[in-house]
């Protein structure tokens, strides 16, 4: 275990364009130990690409990521042991649909991290039941609603035990009544604390579970600090513009 | 109790049910009663009956062709499974984008435009006597196997393009997730998207093999004796082709429940109700 408050990711002047478009323009964040860091901006923002770019499924064009101090972006590194070390939840949830439950969590644990079968169940299980799918193991994710499906996402990226987790708007496709329930899962993994970089529209989650806000703005994270300063009493003009969208869509 | 709306309701479902039963046999016996007519009130309908339909001839050649028949049962098997195989393995390299696999990469692409693009026929031709006139040492130059190895590169080549197109139909996100979870991109490939894109092009796999079971008659013209050729061969000797009408049939018993099979796997729409 490192120090509490130890930088576990680094972002360093990340850059990212596709094609001619910019997306991100030079990023730089810091993720600690035990730390929630809420990454917040409209959609378009590059929040998707800097979460992508962070577990090596692009490639930046300039600037680096440090996972516990070790350059992830160089072109030598073995990207695979990277990503064993991290976990992604995407917005889409991304299931593997001919699988079940339980062997879409355990499919990482089993191939890539060399689990024995019986190992890999027992403890598959355990995280299903921990965020409320004991009994629901077997069944596929087209038998499984919206936010179910999440949770069995959320579980699959844990298992593998990460440094940290990457959660990528992981609400925004679901209906509302099973936004909750999916906040519950990542309330839990913040309670037993893992380092996390979550990228959401959830203005008062942010508020709950963050230590700190990020407003990602054009590429640019424009301010970052406290949720009580950064959503409360924003110091740019743009957090300002944004959060009082926000608000008139209902949405804070 | 239900409501008199809802027995009125049901009440016309079933009329019209029932309406569309009877159009369904009427024109049934309309279509199919016009074809037997025209067939059976043609002018050379009894020497066709004679020549294709003679009872005793079939049940005489019959159990001959069916004997025969059992070769192709046996070339279409072993076939099938090496083709699987084959197709599979270049379908995998056509899309490796490893450098290292670039000479391999090209060999798929000239091995599936080659195969593809010669008809089935001359294939068989051309390596059922081509290749033992190579004499070369530990070749087989059994016809049979000849045959079935042309049979082979003529379908793998097309099966490699139904599984290639199965692989691309998978969404990247699949892959994404796959990696994410620390798979490798092979495992990522066995794993998660290899099973996907075969569920998915099961049909037109199933589809594509129909169409060999009736094309291992090809063999025939390099002179193994299967149910095409015994059927020719009893012909020939007796001046009736009903052992080609018998062989017909045999190869329908093997198509048709093949061809059934894959409507039941296109979901209900595809089978005949």
């Amino acid at each position: 275990m490192s120090v509490p408050g130890a930088a576990v990711l680094e972002v360093r002047g990340v850059t990212k364009a596709f094609g001619e478009r910019e997306v991100l323009r030079g990023i730089d964040l810091t993720v600690r130990e035990h730390e929630a860091v809420a990454l917040i901006g409209a959609s378009g923002s590059g929040k998707s690409t800097l979460l992508r770019c962070i577990d090596l499924l692009e490639d930046v064009d300039d600037g680096d990521v440090f996972l516990d101090g070790e350059t992830i972006t160089d072109p030598a590194v073995d990207t695979v042991g990277v990503r064993r070390r991290l976990g992604l939840v995407f917005q889409a949830y991304n299931l593997f649909p001919h699988m079940t439950a339980l062997e879409n969590v355990i499919l990482g644990e089993r191939r890539a991290h060399g689990a024995s079968r019986a190992d890999a169940e027992e403890r598959g299980r355990a995280l299903l039941a921990r965020f409320g799918l004991g009994g629901r193991e077997d069944d596929r994710p087209d038998n499984l609603s919206g936010g179910q499906q999440q949770r069995v996402a959320i579980a699959r990226a844990f298992a593998g035990r990460p440094r940290a987790l990457l959660l990528d708007e992981v609400t925004s496709a679901l209906d509302p009544e099973l936004v909750g329930e999916v906040l519950e899962a990542v309330r839990d993994l913040k309670g037993e604390g893992m380092t996390m970089l979550i990228a959401t529209h959830e203005m008062s989650f942010a508020r709950e579970v963050a230590d700190q806000v990020a407003f990602l703005h054009e590429g640019r994270i424009v301010e970052q600090g406290p949720p009580a300063q950064v959503l409360e009493t924003p110091y740019q003009p743009e957090t300002r513009q944004f959060l009082s969208r926000l608000l008139e869509a209902g949405r804070a | 109790m239900p409501s008199d709306r809802r027995l009125e309701r049901e009440a016309a479902k079933r009329r019209r049910h029932r309406r569309g039963q009877a159009i369904a046999a009427l024109s049934s016996v309309v279509v199919l009663g016009g074809l037997a007519a025209l067939i059976l009130t043609s002018p050379g309908w009894p020497t066709v009956r004679e020549t294709f339909f003679d009872w005793e001839v079939f049940t005489d050649s019959f159990p001959d062709v069916a004997r025969a028949f059992w070769l192709d049962v046996k070339i279409f098997i072993v076939a099938e499974l090496a083709i699987l195989v084959v197709g599979l393995v270049v379908a995998l390299v056509r899309i490796a984008h490893s450098p290292a696999f670039f000479p391999l990469r090209l060999l798929a692409v000239v091995w599936v435009d080659l195969f593809r693009g010669i008809p089935t026929i001359l294939l068989v031709f051309l390596i059922g006597f081509g290749v033992p006139a190579l004499e070369l040492d530990g070749v087989p130059s059994e016809p049979v196997i000849l045959g079935a190895i042309a049979l082979v590169l003529s379908y793998s080549a097309y099966v490699a393009e139904v599984y290639r197109a199965g692989i691309r139909s998978v969404h990247r996100s699949q892959r994404d997730a796959a990696l994410a979870v620390g798979l490798t991109e092979s495992q990522a490939m066995r794993h998660v998207i290899l099973p996907q894109a075969v569920r998915r092009v099961a049909p037109p796999l199933l589809n594509d093999f129909v169409a060999l079971q009736k094309d291992v008659a090809l063999i025939s013209i390099l002179g193994p004796l299967e149910a095409f050729r015994e059927a020719q061969i009893i012909e020939s000797q007796l001046f009736n082709f009903t052992p080609l009408v018998a062989a017909a049939l045999l190869y329908l018993a093997v198509t048709v429940p093949m061809a059934r099979i894959v409507d039941r796997m296109g979901g209900p729409e595809g089978a005949v109700r």
